[in-house]
């Protein structure tokens, strides 16, 4: 069999207003999604840090780890037990911004706690702080084809090692003079619990081919176009409305600027 | 714990950094311990450190046809593959194998954040200079379109980047790759350059040291940042001569940011994790490429945790007083060391240390020692508690 299959166990989600997987299958099948729940609809609640952790932990890495947590949930799956790779674009852009303004007016007053948040796997980093989970972590990036390479790259690694992982991506919104070359204009994250075997707790299975040929990235539904359009991890619309809508159908999503992954989704 | 996995085929290799450029280069630097650090002459406000420096970047631009994605770090990138050939090695490799079954992972720590430093301290009325408004070259994937551009892969391509661990990390990727089928042969790059980012914040950070570092020193005070390039060919058939990758492990300390277990947990696991892949008990080990970045907390946990798994037999030092810490091109500098090493029949000295910690054992290596090398280990650990560590092997022939 050319490619790899991917077994599907946990899903999370946060985006702007939809805090969770449940609200955003309403929202993905075209029906009310608006949250009952106001505060973490507003700002993800990323229960797993501690509170101390919570309030000096970058944005990014609250919503990486909202969307892992709710993810490992709904697979029935201990945090601590799961090796676990984070896709980003872009890191976290508000740590940037502040960085480099900083070195660029009095870099002697770089922040220490600003510099180690700094890091593209601060999110690994403190999810695994958080989880207590000694296995693997891994932070990928790969520009517009993140959440791409960042789910292919788990699908590898459960297979490897016939283990499930934790699959997170996330982007924040641009900040600062960095948005003149980002394009995020809102916070978005989604989780995978990915499996080379089906489970229990399985809900869809994803047969992922890497492609190079020149073919289109599959479009969001219209009604999704304008939230699609607000964040790089966001291209993964069309695969989640597929699973929100159990349809099995064939996905195209960039993983690179070369490349494509074609994924074909059976609930 | 893992199981065995097949050894991997090392087709070529090479680096850049403060040592010089290519294999020759480096060496020389490892057989006469000739440092590449050097006070540093890098950042415009001063700091009193050192540096390992590569000399001549900011003369060399890159050929027209990639002139969007000039920086610091993809000049570095680009000089590194004209040593050794390793381009041209690509290059054959894809005809041999075809664009698409060649995967390209990079490793990286920062990329090419200079750019955006620099996008910073020329703002125009709050907005990045119309030259620096190039999408590609502030996102931390820099690195990897510009070398799938210049190297022509198309199969995965992806950045890894978990600091200081990043091209140690990429090798197992490359590995899984390669064992799933799913590639027939794997580059692997490793890329950090110098940038205020890093200087000035491992300086706030309390970790740089006034003068060249001195891994496992008792009068250790920290870090020398350097700059390096290093790439690796991965297939799994090959020359029998050639080296062989024989195991990885990864872990995380689940314990804290910036600061190392305290008992090394994380490191404990990277290294059985390694040693099981690879199929070999630690006595077979017979020389050990520290992480050793001369911090006084990463020392301390790295030596005791040597001192407690392996016999005196092993040998083991830090490379980082020749080259200063790389950052996410450790990874691979270190490994191109390693590999250095063992065709040398050479234990490389620990640069600038001279009085061992109390918690080192019999194990380190402090002056040169001639030994012949069949298998080697390189550590690699990384700011949020990221581990890793390789198992390679000499090739049959020698």
């Amino acid at each position: 069999m050319e490619g790899l299959i991917a077994y599907i166990d946990g899903i999370g989600w946060w985006s702007p207003g939809v805090p969770g997987w449940e609200q955003a299958t309403r929202l993905l099948r075209g029906e009310d999604s608006n949250s009952s729940d106001s505060d973490a609809a507003a700002k993800p609640a990323a229960n797993v840090l501690p509170s101390t952790e919570r309030r000096r932990a970058p944005e990014s890495v609250r919503l990486a780890c909202e969307v892992a947590e709710q993810a490992c949930a709904m697979a029935g799956r201990e945090p601590s037990t799961l090796a676990c790779v984070f896709a980003s674009a872009h890191g976290d852009t508000a740590t940037t911004d502040a960085l480099c303004a900083t070195l660029a007016s009095a870099p002697l007053e770089t922040s220490p706690t600003r510099f180690h948040n700094s890091v593209h796997n601060a999110p690994a980093g403190y999810w695994t702080i958080a989880a207590q989970c000694r296995a693997p972590s891994a932070a990928i990036a790969a520009g517009a084809g993140s959440f791409a390479a960042g789910l292919f790259e788990a699908a590898v690694e459960a297979h490897a090692d016939a283990a499930p992982v934790l699959f997170a991506a996330y982007d924040i919104a641009a900040y600062g003079a960095l948005s003149d070359v980002v394009g995020n204009s809102a916070p978005f994250a989604t989780a995978l619990v990915v499996s080379a075997s089906r489970g229990p707790r399985t809900c869809a299975s994803l047969h992922l081919r890497h492609e190079t040929r020149a073919s289109t990235p599959t479009a969001a539904p219209v009604r999704l176009a304008t939230l699609a359009a607000t964040n790089l991890i966001a291209a993964a619309l069309p695969l989640f409305a597929a699973l929100a809508n159990a349809e099995q159908t064939t996905i195209r999503l960039r993983s690179g600027t070369q490349t494509m992954l074609a994924i074909e989704v059976r609930p | 714990m893992p199981s065995r996995i097949a050894p991997l085929v090392i087709s070529a290799y090479t680096a850049t950094s403060a040592l010089g450029r290519g294999r020759s280069a480096h060496a020389e630097a490892l057989r006469t311990s000739h440092g590449g650090l050097r006070p540093n002459d890098f950042t415009t406000v001063p700091l009193t450190c050192a540096i390992g420096r590569v000399d001549g970047l900011e003369e060399e631009g890159l050929p027209a046809e990639f002139a969007s994605h000039d920086c610091r770090n993809n000049r570095l990138a680009w000089s590194g593959l004209a040593a050794d050939g390793f381009l041209d090695t690509v290059r054959a490799c894809i005809a041999r194998h075809g664009a698409d079954r060649v995967a390209l992972l990079v490793g990286t720590s920062t990329a090419s954040i200079e750019a955006t430093e620099r996008a910073y301290r020329e703002l125009d009325g709050g907005h990045f200079p119309a030259y620096l408004r190039i999408p590609a070259l502030h996102a931390p994937h820099s690195l990897g379109v510009f070398l799938e551009a210049a190297l022509g892969t198309r199969g995965p391509c992806l950045t890894l980047a978990t600091a200081c661990s990043s091209s140690a990390k990429i090798f197992a990727q490359a590995e899984r790759l390669l064992r799933l089928g799913l590639a027939d042969a794997a580059v692997v790059a490793g890329v950090d350059s110098l940038c205020g980012s890093v200087l000035f914040g491992f300086n706030a950070l309390g970790l740089v040291s006034p003068q060249a570092c001195r891994p496992f020193d008792t009068a250790r005070c920290g870090i020398s940042i350097g700059e390096a390039a290093g790439f690796a060919l991965l297939e799994r058939d090959g020359d029998a001569a050639a080296p062989r990758l024989l195991g990885y492990g990864e872990s995380s300390d689940a314990y804290h940011m910036s600061t190392p277990h305290p008992e090394g947990a994380g490191a404990r696991l990277a290294l059985a994790d390694a040693l099981a892949r690879a199929g070999l008990a630690a006595d077979a080990v017979d020389y050990i490429n520290l992480h050793g970045t001369a911090t006084v907390k990463n020392d301390e946990v790295e030596a005791a945790v040597v001192a407690d798994l392996f016999g005196p037999s092993t040998r083991a030092s830090s490379t980082k007083g020749h080259t200063g810490h790389t950052l996410g091109a450790a990874g691979i500098l270190e490994t191109v060391l390693t590999l250095l090493a063992m065709e040398n029949d050479l234990v490389p000295a620990t640069l600038n240390s001279t009085a061992p910690d109390p918690s080192c054992g019999p194990q380190l290596a402090f002056a040169n020692e001639s030994r012949a090398i069949r298998v080697a280990l390189s550590n690699s650990f990384g700011f949020g508690g990221n581990n890793c560590t390789l198992a390679l092997g000499r090739g049959a022939v020698h």
